[in-house]
């Protein structure tokens, strides 16, 4: 009861956020939630399904570019762009499926494999001139005052709703998967996946489900990414930076729950903006200070609070679960 | 193009790789042993090379010469990550292993970019402009004199895997976890050690690159990629291999560098890993 008051409380904030949140703040906050939901779509893989994917970043960007593509060359919209984001994104990540569960690669090597694609794939956009090589490719940025649903674009209360609304919607979508057969399904592979192969459970098919949706997911996320930041690099939007960036909430907040990737991102971004104000609070401006702040928190998060910092929050406020 | 110029650059590709072989040897003995995929490797390479320019600077310390304090120190360093933050995480799932060993590389590249900033380092010696001609073939001195240092440092490895008492109770370990600790060897330590000698190929082979390329904290994260790429391609695990993926992923990039743009070379060495993993997972000098 108490849980489900506190969820109303947060739902009514995060509505209201645009009325008394200043540009920055709306800023940070979209950042959370862009970071929550990739994080979410992640964890379907690796959190329900066990497949640990250390090349995300490919889904985001590969999303990203045929989105910004198809609205810089033809001023086609982003809600056609989706379709064909998702579409090429599922096709990508069901070959990395299919070529890996076929082949029996798993655990470090399969990590490796999502690296080898993600790389791969990022040094063939940096030769690809229709896509703006190395160079980029920017999309139009049009008035910033006005909304303009059809194109996506409008001002930043408008993204900010959007990626609300896709954080919600991924939040409803993996707590009915995780309901579901398919959940099921997914958390016996995740725990022994030879015993659920001896019960009769399709493992191929039911990791391979899990790729289909965690990177349409993910192709959401780039579409998004590519129609918020309007600039689009290969090495930034493919580089295994970003792919790590995308996990470390989830593992942060907890692989595998619900709440984890949303808690995660949230403390992830607050301490990340809170060490630059603090260090430029103090007039420490050295570049790779904050990094190297953040690196020992991660350090400290991964050795005390092993599963995630969601389920000894969940533990210590009485949360079964 | 000649083939005069083809041979130069497949044998610079030679000596190179067999630089990265070493570096990547030090990744192929920790997961062997420890079965832990060391993501922080290439950020110890760049150490490893600023350490040398720093020796260089300081006393005109020879880059071969300061290979002997820099492996001491790093041996002495891997030992200690292993018996202070890796052996509590040896029974964790990997990506809670992953994450422990990406914060540790997020604070080493950052820690360098903090102390060096983020312009490139490099060391001058007189032989790095001398060659050796035969025929029409010129050889680098540095770069041979390289390869040389880092053939020598596998051997040395090879050796006291296979001659050594504590060499043997390391592959021990490797081969048959529970067998080893009931015939009474303490696998933790055993453990360091490996950590620690692996950390030692990174300090030799990070030595002997610096007179090949400059240095910069980026290169970092390029070069964990790169030692990834070796080890799958030569086999997870197998020492011969780490060397021979090292060479073919040396030659490949020199090749790519020449025929296609330089900036591609990458892609080749990630394809190349790609089939391998189709198709023989298990490298190619690996076993099943």
């Amino acid at each position: 009861m108490r849980a489900h008051a506190a969820l109303a409380v947060l739902a009514v904030v995060l509505l209201a956020l645009p009325w008394f949140a200043g540009s920055y703040a709306l800023s940070v906050a979209t950042l959370i939630l862009y970071f929550a939901y990739t994080g979410q779509a992640w964890n379907v893989m690796m959190g329900f399904a066990g497949q640990l994917s250390l090349g995300h970043a490919v889904y985001v960007g590969v999303g990203g570019y045929a989105a910004g593509a198809l609205f810089f060359h033809y001023g086609v919209g982003p809600w056609a762009g989706l379709w064909l984001a998702i579409l090429l994104c599922v096709a990508l990540g069901l070959v990395i499926g299919f070529l890996a569960f076929r082949f029996g690669i798993s655990g470090v090597y399969f990590a490796l494999l999502t690296i080898a694609f993600a790389e791969f794939t990022r040094i063939g956009f940096d030769h690809l001139d229709w896509l703006g090589g190395p160079g980029g490719m920017f999309l139009k940025v049009a008035q910033r005052d006005s909304i303009d649903l059809l194109n996506f674009r409008g001002p930043p209360a408008m993204y900010y709703y959007a990626i609300l609304a896709l954080t919600a919607g991924a939040f409803a979508l993996c707590f009915l998967l995780l309901k579901s057969r398919a959940g099921y399904y997914w958390q016996a592979i995740r725990e022994n996946e030879e015993a659920a192969q001896a019960l009769g459970i399709n493992t191929f098919r039911w990791k391979m489900l899990a790729v289909a949706i965690s990177s349409a997911m993910t192709a959401v996320s780039g579409v998004f990414f590519a129609f918020y930041y309007n600039n689009l690099f290969p090495e930034q939007i493919f580089h295994i930076s970003r792919s790590i960036e995308i996990i470390l909430g989830p593992i942060i907040g907890g692989v595998g729950t619900l709440f984890g990737p949303i808690l995660g991102a949230v403390v992830l971004t607050v301490l990340s903006d809170g060490i630059t104000e603090g260090l430029a609070a103090l007039g420490w401006e050295i570049p790779g200070i904050k990094q190297v702040f953040y690196g020992i928190v991660l350090l400290a998060v991964i050795m005390f609070l092993p599963n995630g910092i969601w389920p000894a929050l969940a533990r210590r406020l009485g949360l079964h679960k | 193009m000649s083939l005069d110029l083809v041979a130069n650059v497949v044998i610079a590709g030679v000596l190179t790789g067999l630089v990265y072989g070493l570096m990547a040897l030090g990744l192929s003995v920790i997961f062997g042993v420890v079965r832990v995929v060391n993501f922080a490797h290439g950020e110890m390479m760049t150490i490893a090379m600023y350490a040398t320019t720093v020796l260089f600077a300081a006393l005109k310390l020879d880059p071969f010469l300061c290979i002997l304090p820099v492996a001491a120190a790093f041996f002495v360093f891997g030992y200690a990550m292993q018996v202070g933050l890796v052996n509590p995480f040896i029974t964790r799932p990997e990506h809670s292993q992953f994450m422990l060993l990406v914060a540790v590389a997020i604070i080493m590249v950052n820690a360098l970019l903090m102390i060096f900033g983020p312009d490139a380092r490099n060391v001058q010696v007189d032989y790095q402009l001398e060659s050796f001609e035969i025929g029409k073939i010129l050889i680098d001195k540095a770069r041979l004199y390289s390869a040389g240092a880092a053939v020598l440092a596998a051997l040395g490895l090879f050796a006291f895997f296979r001659y050594s008492l504590i060499g043997k109770a390391i592959r021990a370990c490797a081969d048959n976890y529970l067998g080893a600790r009931v015939v009474g060897l303490d696998v933790k330590r055993l453990y360091a050690l490996t950590f620690g000698l692996g950390s030692l190929c990174v300090a030799v082979a990070g030595c002997a690159m610096v007179l090949l390329v400059d240095v910069t904290p980026a290169l970092g994260p390029a070069y964990t990629l790169l030692a990834f790429v070796i080890v799958i391609v030569g086999g997870l695990g197998s020492m011969g291999g780490a060397l021979l993926g090292g060479v073919l992923i040396g030659v490949s990039e020199a090749l790519a560098g020449l025929f296609i743009v330089p900036s591609a070379k990458s892609m080749f060495s990630f394809g190349l890993l790609i089939l391998v993993l189709l198709f023989r997972p298990q490298g190619l000098l690996g076993r099943k």
